[in-house]
C-alpha cells in the first residue's frame, strides 16, 4: 500500500478507493511508509514513549525531593536523573510531539492535500529522529549526563559522563525538527486546495507555519553551538572556556538564540490545537480569526530577539538586560489578545463538555497561570530575586506541560477517532482529565511559593524549612501519574475495539471532518474545493468534499 | 498585604528586598485579578453556553474593535508601566556608593571563599557591617556558580575568567542564607554559606579574632594555609631546597648557626621570635631580608605556622 503514492496505476487505483490507510498494517509498509498519517502515527508512538520516560524520571525527582537528604539515590545519580528528564522532555518529547505526531497527520488533510510536499523528507526526519533518539539512550546508558538540559559551559565541558554524545544527539534530532519545518512551510505554500486562500485556512495551520519559521531559522544555531561544544569537549578548541580562552557567556546567549525561539516552537503548535478545539466545540465563529493567525507570525518573530531574558543574572551588559526585559513585555501582548480570542470565541456557542474541550479549558486556565507568571520573570528587579529559583520550575511547566502538553493532550483526544476509527471511553476521560487537572497544580502550585521563598532548583538537598511544599508537590505527581495511567488504559482499550468513529464525532468543519475515520491511504477521492471560511458555525454547512456520501 | 508578603517572601534585610518585594506585590495581585478574570470568563461561558441540543447554528460574532483595543492596550500600558518600575530599582541596586566596603568572593566546587580588605579570609561566612554599603568582588576558579542571597533579594551569576559586582546594604542583624543558585555538580546543593550582619562593634572584633574556621582547623593546617597564604612560600620551601631564607623541612630540633657566630636550637620560641623579630637570629649564609610580622598574623596563626614546621621532618 506504501507505494501506491508512487505508481498511478489505472486498474489499481479504484480498488484503493475505499481502502483506510491503516489496512496494510505490515510492519514494512509502516517502516518504509511515506504517507504521512502513517509517520505521524509512529511519530505518536515514539513520543508517547518518550513521554512515558520523562515520566518516570520526574517521578524519581519527586521521590527523591519527598526529604531533605538521600532517599534512595545519590547526588551524582539525582543529578543525571534531573538531566534526563529535561532533556528527554524538550528534544524528544515537546518539540515533536505537536507538529510532528498530530502535525503530520492533520495538517495536509486540513489543506486538502493528498501528502506534504516532500513525503520522502518526511520519512527521513522520521529516522533521523529515531537515530537522535537512539544515541541519546546510548549516552544514557554509557555514563549518563549530569549537565541539566541546558549544557551549560564550562561545567559541561569539563564534567565526567557522556556530554558529547548526548549533545550529538541533541545535534542530530535538531535536523529531524528543521526537515519537518521545511516540509511543513513548502505543503502551506504550495499544496493548498482551491479556494483556500491564506485566511480560510483553519488557526491550526497557522500555527503550525509559524513554529515550522521558527523551526528552520533557529535550529541551525542550537546545531552549530552543540558542535562547538563537542569540539572544545574533544578536542580543546577554546571557544567557551575560559582556561582555553573562551567565554562562558558566549554559550548562553547562543544557546538561548535558539532555546527561547524553541519555547514557541513549543507553545504556538499548543495555541494552534486550542484554536481548532475551541471553536469546533463551541460550533462558534472564531472571535479575531486575523488577530490571532497574525499574533503566531508575531511570536514567532519577536522570539527571536528576547533570548537575554535568560540572563539577567548572567552578566551581560545591563543595557542589553533592560532591551531584553521590554521587548519580553512586549512578547507577552500577542499571547493575552489570543486568550481573550479563545473565551470570547466560547461566547454564545454551543459548547460540548466532552474530552477535548475539557482539555481545552485547562489549558485557558494553566497557560493563564503560566502567561501571567511570566510577568514577575520579565520584570528585572524581579527575576533576580526568582531566577534560578523553582518559581523559575513552576512557570516553565505551567508553560511547557500545563499548556503545550495539555494542548497536545486536547489535540490527541480530538483527533484520536480521526487517527485510529475509534472512540476511547467518555466517562474514563473525564475522571482522567479531572485528576491530571489536580494533580498537576498540586505538583506546580507549591513550586512558586518554594521559588518565591528562596528555594533554589536543581537542588539535590534542601533545608528543613521547605520540606512541607516539596512532599505537597511530590504527592501531586502521584495524582498526576494515576491521571496518566488511566489515560493509558482507556486508549489502549480502545485500539481493541472494532473501528466505530463516525466522520465528524464533534461536528466540526475542517478537511479532515470530512472523510472516513480513519482516512483513506489518498486522503481525498477528489480535490475539494473551499468556498467557505473555516469555522462559519453561524450557517448551514457546505461540504468542500465530494464522493464520499 | 504584609500577611501576603510574609507568606510568600524571606524576610527584608535590606531596602532593595523592600522594593523588590512592592513590585513583586503588585504585579501578584495585578496578574490575579487578571487570572480570576480568565477564569471567571472560561467557566461562565462553559457553564452559561453548554449544549442543550446538537445541531444548532449560533451567531456570527467575529470581531468587535472596541473590544480588541481595549484588551491589546490595556495590557500593554500595564506592562510597560511595570518595565520602567522594575528597571529603575535594578538599576539604582547596581551602583555602589564610592565608600563602599568591598569584600572578594571566590567561588569554587563547592565552597565561598571571602577577603576582606585587611586580608583577612573567611570560608563560608560572609561577615559585614550592618547600614554599610557593600561591595561584592566576585569570581569563580571552575565553572559557573551564582552568589544568591534571598533576604537581600540579589544574585548574581560568578564566572571563571572575570569579575562581576553585587551590591547591597544589609540593614537587619542577624544570620542571613546564602546559596549557590547556578547548577555547579555534585554538591551544588551543599554550596551554602550564612552571611552574617554585624554591628560595627562586633564586626571589627570579629576581624580582629578571625573566623570561627581558623579555630576549628588543625593546627598544622592552618599554618600550612598562613604559609601560603601570607607569602612565606615565596621564600622558605617545603623540600629542603634553598631560598631566600632557610628551607622548613627538618628544620625543627636542628641547632642553627647565625651571622654573628651565636648557635641556637630551633624550638617554639625561636621560631616565634623570627616571625615576630626576623632580624633577631639570622642564619649564617642568608641575608637580613624577612620583613617582621608583628601585627600581620593573630597568634593562632603563629602557633599554627610552629604546629606546620613541626611536622616537617
Amino acid at each position: 500500500m506504501a507505494d501506491t503514492l508512487a505508481t498511478p496505476k489505472a486498474h489499481g487505483h479504484v480498488e484503493h478507493h475505499d481502502v483506510d490507510y491503516l489496512h496494510d498494517g505490515s510492519l514494512l509498509s509502516w517502516l518504509t511508509t511515506v504517507d504521512h498519517k502513517k509517520l505521524g502515527v509512529m511519530y505518536l508512538w515514539s513520543v508517547l514513549f518518550m513521554f512515558f520516560l520523562g515520566g518516570v524520571f520526574a517521578l524519581l525527582v519527586r521521590l527523591e525531593l519527598f526529604a531533605p537528604g538521600k532517599q534512595f539515590m545519590d547526588a551524582e545519580t539525582y543529578n543525571k536523573v534531573f538531566t534526563l528528564h529535561g532533556a528527554i522532555m524538550v528534544f524528544l518529547f515537546i518539540i515533536p510531539s505537536i507538529p510532528a505526531a498530530l502535525g503530520n497527520f492533520v495538517l495536509p488533510i486540513m489543506l486538502g492535500a493528498k501528502d506534504v510536499a516532500f513525503p520522502r523528507l518526511n520519512l527521513a526526519s522520521f529516522w533521523i529522529y529515531v537515530v537522535g533518539a537512539l544515541i541519546a539512550v546510548t549516552a544514557m546508558v554509557t555514563g549518563g549526563v549530569d549537565t541539566g538540559w541546558t549544557f551549560y559551559t564550562p561545567y559541561s565541558t569539563t564534567t565526567d559522563g557522556s556530554v558529547a554524545l548526548m549533545t550529538f544527539a541533541a545535534f542530530v534530532l535538531g535536523f529531524s525538527s528543521i526537515l519537518t519545518g521545511v516540509n511543513f512551510i513548502a505543503t502551506v505554500h504550495k499544496l493548498r486546495a482551491p479556494g483556500m486562500g491564506w485566511f480560510r485556512m483553519p488557526l491550526f495551520i497557522w500555527g503550525m507555519y509559524s513554529t515550522a519559521i521558527i523551526q528552520v531559522l533557529a535550529t541551525p544555531v542550537l546545531a552549530i553551538t552543540l558542535l562547538l561544544l563537542i569540539m572544545e569537549r574533544t578536542f580543546g578548541v577554546g571557544v567557551f572556556d575560559p582556561k582555553l580562552g573562551g567565554d562562558p557567556v558566549l554559550f548562553q546567549h547562543f544557546f538561548w538564540f535558539y532555546s527561547h525561539p524553541a519555547v514557541y516552537i513549543m507553545i504556538l503548535p499548543g495555541m494552534a490545537i486550542i484554536s481548532e478545539v475551541v471553536p469546533t466545540m463551541s460550533q462558534k465563529t472564531f472571535f479575531g480569526y486575523k488577530a490571532t493567525a497574525f499574533s503566531s507570525v508575531a511570536i514567532a518573530i519577536v522570539s527571536f530577539v528576547v533570548w537575554g531574558h535568560h540572563m539577567f543574572t548572567s552578566g551581560q551588559s545591563q543595557l542589553a538586560g533592560a532591551i531584553f526585559s521590554f521587548l519580553t513585555f512586549l512578547v507577552g501582548i500577542p499571547s493575552a489578545i489570543k486568550v481573550f480570542n479563545w473565551i470570547t470565541t466560547m461566547y454564545k456557542g454551543s459548547i460540548s463538555l466532552q474530552a477535548p474541550m475539557l482539555y481545552a479549558l485547562m489549558f485557558l486556565i494553566l497557560f493563564g497561570i503560566g502567561g501571567l507568571t511570566g510577568l514577575f520573570l520579565g520584570a528585572m528587579s524581579v527575576d533576580i530575586h526568582l531566577h534560578d529559583t523553582y518559581f523559575v520550575v513552576a512557570h516553565f511547566h505551567y508553560v511547557m506541560m500545563g499548556s503545550t502538553a495539555i494542548a497536545f493532550l486536547a489535540g490527541l483526544h480530538y483527533w484520536w477517532p480521526k487517527m485510529f476509527g475509534r472512540m476511547y471511553n467518555e466517562s474514563a476521560a473525564r475522571v482522567s482529565a479531572v485528576l491530571v487537572f489536580i494533580g498537576f497544580n498540586t505538583t506546580f502550585l507549591p513550586q512558586f511559593l518554594l521559588g518565591s521563598r528562596g528555594m533554589p532548583r536543581r537542588y539535590y538537598n534542601y533545608l528543613p524549612e521547605f520540606q512541607f511544599l516539596h512532599q505537597v508537590s511530590t504527592v501531586g505527581s502521584w495524582i498526576l501519574a494515576l491521571g496518566f495511567v488511566i489515560m493509558a488504559g482507556y486508549l489502549f482499550a480502545s485500539l481493541r475495539k472494532k473501528m466505530d468513529a463516525p466522520a465528524n464525532p464533534w461536528h466540526g468543519r475542517s478537511l479532515e471532518w470530512q472523510i472516513p475515520s480513519p482516512p483513506i491511504t489518498h486522503n481525498f477521492h477528489e480535490v475539494p474545493v473551499i468556498t467557505t471560511e473555516p469555522y462559519d458555525y453561524y450557517r448551514p454547512f457546505e461540504p468542500s468534499v465530494k464522493g464520499h456520501h | 498585604m504584609n500577611f501576603l508578603r510574609e507568606w510568600m517572601m524571606p524576610i527584608q534585610a535590606s531596602e532593595h528586598a523592600a522594593k523588590v518585594d512592592n513590585l513583586y506585590l503588585f504585579i501578584f495581585l495585578l496578574t490575579l485579578a487578571f487570572f480570576v478574570l480568565i477564569c471567571y470568563l472560561t467557566v461562565l461561558f462553559a457553564w452559561k453556553y453548554k449544549r442543550k441540543k446538537e445541531g444548532v447554528l449560533t451567531i456570527n460574532f467575529q470581531h468587535n474593535l472596541a473590544l480588541e483595543l481595549v484588551w491589546s492596550i490595556v495590557p500593554l500600558i500595564l506592562v510597560i508601566g511595570i518595565f520602567f518600575w522594575s528597571f529603575n530599582d535594578y538599576a539604582a541596586a547596581s551602583v555602589a556608593p564610592n565608600d563602599a566596603l568591598e569584600i572578594h568572593v571566590t567561588g569554587k566546587k563547592w565552597n565561598w571563599t571571602f577577603e576582606y580588605p585587611d586580608g583577612t579570609r573567611s570560608i563560608r561566612s560572609l561577615h559585614v557591617p550592618v547600614n554599610k554599603p557593600v561591595r561584592l568582588i566576585m569570581t569563580s576558579e571552575d565553572v559557573l556558580h551564582a552568589f544568591f542571597i534571598p533576604s537581600l533579594r540579589i544574585k548574581q551569576d560568578v564566572v571563571p575568567g572575570r569579575y562581576v559586582d553585587l551590591n547591597f546594604t544589609a540593614i537587619i542583624p542577624g544570620k542571613h542564607q546564602v546559596f549557590c543558585a547556578e547548577y555547579c555538580g555534585r554538591d551544588h546543593s551543599g554550596m551554602m554559606g550564612d552571611l552574617f550582619v554585624d554591628s560595627p562593634a562586633k564586626y571589627a572584633e570579629w576581624l580582629e579574632k578571625g573566623d570561627e574556621e581558623l579555630y576549628k582547623m588543625k593546627p598544622a593546617d592552618l599554618g600550612k594555609m598562613v604559609w601560603e597564604m601570607k607569602g612565606c612560600n615565596s621564600c622558605h620551601t617545603l623540600d629542603g631546597s634553598k631560598g631566600e631564607g632557610p628551607s622548613f623541612k627538618g628544620i625543627f630540633g636542628k641547632t642553627e648557626k647565625f651571622r654573628d657566630g651565636s648557635t641556637a636550637v630551633v624550638d617554639e620560641n625561636y621560631i616565634r621570635e623570627s616571625i615576630l623579630n626576623p632580624q633577631a637570629k639570622v642564619v649564617a649564609g642568608y641575608e637580613p631580608v624577612m620583613p617582621t610580622f608583628q601585627g600581620l598574623l593573630r597568634e593562632i596563626e603563629i602557633k599554627g605556622v610552629i604546629a606546620f614546621i613541626k611536622e616537617l621532618k
